[in-house]
């Protein structure tokens, strides 16, 4: 069974992000670039339906400049067997659905039975671009997948909803985004990062896929505006010697300068 | 926590992409897996066996071996590995150290097809585990003169005498053995519950308490004929051994001084004393912060130099000395630094700083002592010995 694994090359979850000169951007010159943890789930799982079944290739994709190649060769050191680049060039901050026609332009090209995604890319947390791409390519797709069973021309998936879990059946090809718990993603092994170099990645231009949002003018979503969240305030800790007053005060506080009760 | 790596000068720069990713690989592993048991594995005095399996599964074992299915990685990617494990813990890079470079190095180097064909993969999966045995309870710094002997008798031979501070020691399968023949070092493999063979744990270790160390005795201990490492004779067989471990000590030691920097950075910016203002605003901080990031830089600098040499097989033992000594005196003095700059919080393990600064007395004395490096330089430079005065 053939999987495409979509990633996307995202900052380090530990990074200081900054706001860019244009105010609409990340500073991105400090920032130490990750595959997105939610991505790396997607991959597993797609490396262990390869394995279990003995047969099948995994080709992880990702649409983004140039470093985005650093990412791709980190999932073929993990065992991923080739790699698709859509290279955006000066195209900046490229949005959700540009993103996903690029992807759905690459899946046209490939036979596949699963095509996973990361339930939300790290960053900007948007969680649209599975399910977009599904429906550009006019496929099944189960969100928040936390557990799944292989079948025959179908999968069962247990998703993640609120309180819950729901169990999916879905036929193939079919799209689905990894939630935490799916599993363990496999650290690469040594041998693994070696023969990385020697696996393809296929590059493609975004320029030349059918994706009119690559014009800022004509993407439907764009960043208007950046801004850090304000600095958090000093602690006021409130004397607890007299429990009675402290609440009193506790209260005192939560409804004059908190205003929120 | 972000690992941070004190790269000043972007020495990051200096690495390719697959040795980086090595890198980052063992970093990742080391941050999520071992930062978070170490500080109880050490305190309790206890080897983490658990983690025997990641670092297997990632191939850390004899991983510059291309043969055997092994990685077959080039020197700065491996050196890249011990730093990283000696990020997490001094002792855990002792142990990958004497597995791959005192254990499958003089296996692989000097063994038999027999020998090679039996040990080197269930070593690189650590399946089976290695020690080597040189230093004697009355020798370590002058190995030759070394008491243990072996003797020949029909099929095989029968060895006697006394190992100390041996690492893996009584957790090992097999025991890397150096002992004189007629006069002359010679290598053997004893293998673990050989008649005549037995350890001891060196108890009350306040140092390394993550690894093992242990007493070997050999008392008429039989092991067949065919157990010798035939390829090497005299002195060179174990000091060439010893050169792959200290090249990686050399890259290890470097984490072991980016772990108590890091920590000494991160609590000098965040304790507050006089006028709440961190404690990283007063000069006499700053002083030993810029000391230790600067000392780092050039220790980073000398292995990846050291590191090019090993790949382009231009590498000497003495430049390998002084990459030892440098190094490691370099983690010893960060890690009393960093102590200080935690003031009481730096004797206690809820921060790693401590740790290391007991580890690394280990690691200053192990694999050739500050000293004996001195020396090695010293006579590289004059061309004369002055470790090993003549007779009178
Ligand atoms: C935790 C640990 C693990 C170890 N693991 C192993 C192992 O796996 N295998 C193994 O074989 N060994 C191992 N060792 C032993 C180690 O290699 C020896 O301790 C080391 O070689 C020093 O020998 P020594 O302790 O006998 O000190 P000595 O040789 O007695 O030295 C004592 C002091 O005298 C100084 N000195 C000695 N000779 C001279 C000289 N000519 N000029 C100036 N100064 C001199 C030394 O520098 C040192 O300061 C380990 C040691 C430790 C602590």
């Amino acid at each position: 069974m053939n999987s495409l694994v979509a990633i996307a090359y995202v900052p380090d979850t530990e990074s200081k992000i900054k706001v860019g000169p244009d105010g609409s951007s990340i500073d991105e010159s400090d920032v130490k670039w990750i595959v997105s943890p939610y991505d790396e789930y997607g991959l597993e799982e797609a490396l262990k339906i390869r394995e279990s079944k003995g047969a099948g290739t995994v080709t992880v994709v990702s649409v983004g400049p140039e470093r985005v190649k650093t990412g791709l060769r980190e999932c073929l050191a993990r065992g991923a067997d080739d790699a698709v680049w859509v290279d955006t060039g000066e195209t900046k901050n490229l949005d959700a659905l540009g993103v996903s026609k690029a992807l759905a332009a690459v899946a046209k090209a490939a036979t596949f039975d699963f095509f996973w995604f990361g339930q939300k890319g790290v960053g900007p947390d948007e969680s649209l671009v599975g399910p977009m791409t599904a429906e550009l390519l006019g496929l099944p797709h189960v969100a928040n997948v936390v557990h799944l069973d292989v079948g025959e021309g179908k999968v069962t998936a247990s998703r993640e909803i609120e309180g819950a879990h729901e169990i999916v059946e879905c036929s193939l090809p079919a799209i689905l985004t990894a939630q935490k718990g799916l599993n363990e993603p496999r650290y690469a092994s040594l041998k693994g990062i070696m023969g990385a170099k020697k696996k393809p990645i296929a590059e493609k231009k975004l320029a030349d896929l059918d994706v009119p949002e690559a014009d800022p003018a004509a993407a439907k979503a764009r960043w208007r505006k950046l801004s850090l969240p304000a600095p958090r305030q000093a602690v006021k800790l409130i004397p607890a010697d007299d429990p009675a007053a402290a609440a009193k005060e506790l209260v005192r506080l939560l409804r004059e300068e908190a205003k929120v009760i | 926590m972000a690992t941070d790596r004190a790269d000043y000068l972007d020495c990051d720069s200096l690495f390719t992409e697959e040795q980086r990713l090595v890198r980052d690989t063992v970093g990742t592993w080391v941050d999520e897996k071992v930062l978070p048991i170490i500080e109880d594995a050490a305190y309790e005095g206890r080897f983490p066996k658990e983690l025997i399996p990641d670092m297997s599964a990632m191939q850390l074992f004899g991983s510059t071996i291309s043969e055997y299915g092994l990685p077959g990685l080039d020197n700065v990617a491996y050196g890249l590995i011990m730093q990283e494990l000696e990020r997490g813990d001094s002792g855990l890079r002792s142990f990958v150290s004497v597995q791959s470079s005192l254990v499958m190095y003089p296996i692989y180097a000097f063994g038999s097809q027999a020998q090679k064909d039996n040990w080197i993969p269930r070593l690189g999966t650590a399946s089976a585990i290695g020690c080597f045995g040189l230093t004697e309870p009355d020798f370590g710094s002058n190995p030759g003169g070394m008491r243990t002997t072996a003797r020949k008798d029909g099929d095989s031979f029968l060895l006697n005498g006394a190992k100390a501070w041996i690492t893996s020691g009584s957790i090992a399968d097999v025991a890397v053995v150096w002992a004189k023949l007629d006069g002359t070092i010679r290598g053997f493999l004893v293998e673990k519950g050989t008649k005549g063979f037995s350890t001891f744990e060196h108890k009350g270790k306040m140092s390394l308490r993550a690894s093992v160390t242990s007493q070997l005795a050999f008392e008429d201990c039989r092991i067949p004929a065919e157990n010798i490492l035939p390829g090497v004779e005299g002195l060179k067989g174990p000091l060439s051994c010893l050169t792959q471990a200290r090249y990686g000590i050399a890259w290890g030691a470097i984490g072991s001084a980016m772990a108590t920097y890091g920590a000494a950075l991160d609590y000098a910016k965040s304790r507050k004393q006089w006028k709440d203002r961190p404690i990283a605003a007063h000069q006499l901080v700053q002083e030993r912060l810029a000391w230790m990031v600067t000392e780092i830089t050039k220790g980073q600098l000398l292995s990846w130099k050291l590191g090019s040499m090993k790949n382009a097989g231009t590498m000497k033992p003495h430049h390998v000395s002084m990459a030892k000594r440098n190094n490691v005196w370099v983690a010893r003095e960060c890690a009393k630094l960093a102590r200080e700059t935690l003031g009481a919080n730096g004797v206690v393990n809820e921060y790693p700083v401590f740790r290391h600064l007991a580890n690394i007395e280990s690691v200053y004395t192990y694999e050739g002592t500050h000293d004996i490096h001195t020396l090695v330089i010293g006579e590289a430079v004059t061309g004369i010995p002055a470790y090993n005065p003549p007779e009178e």
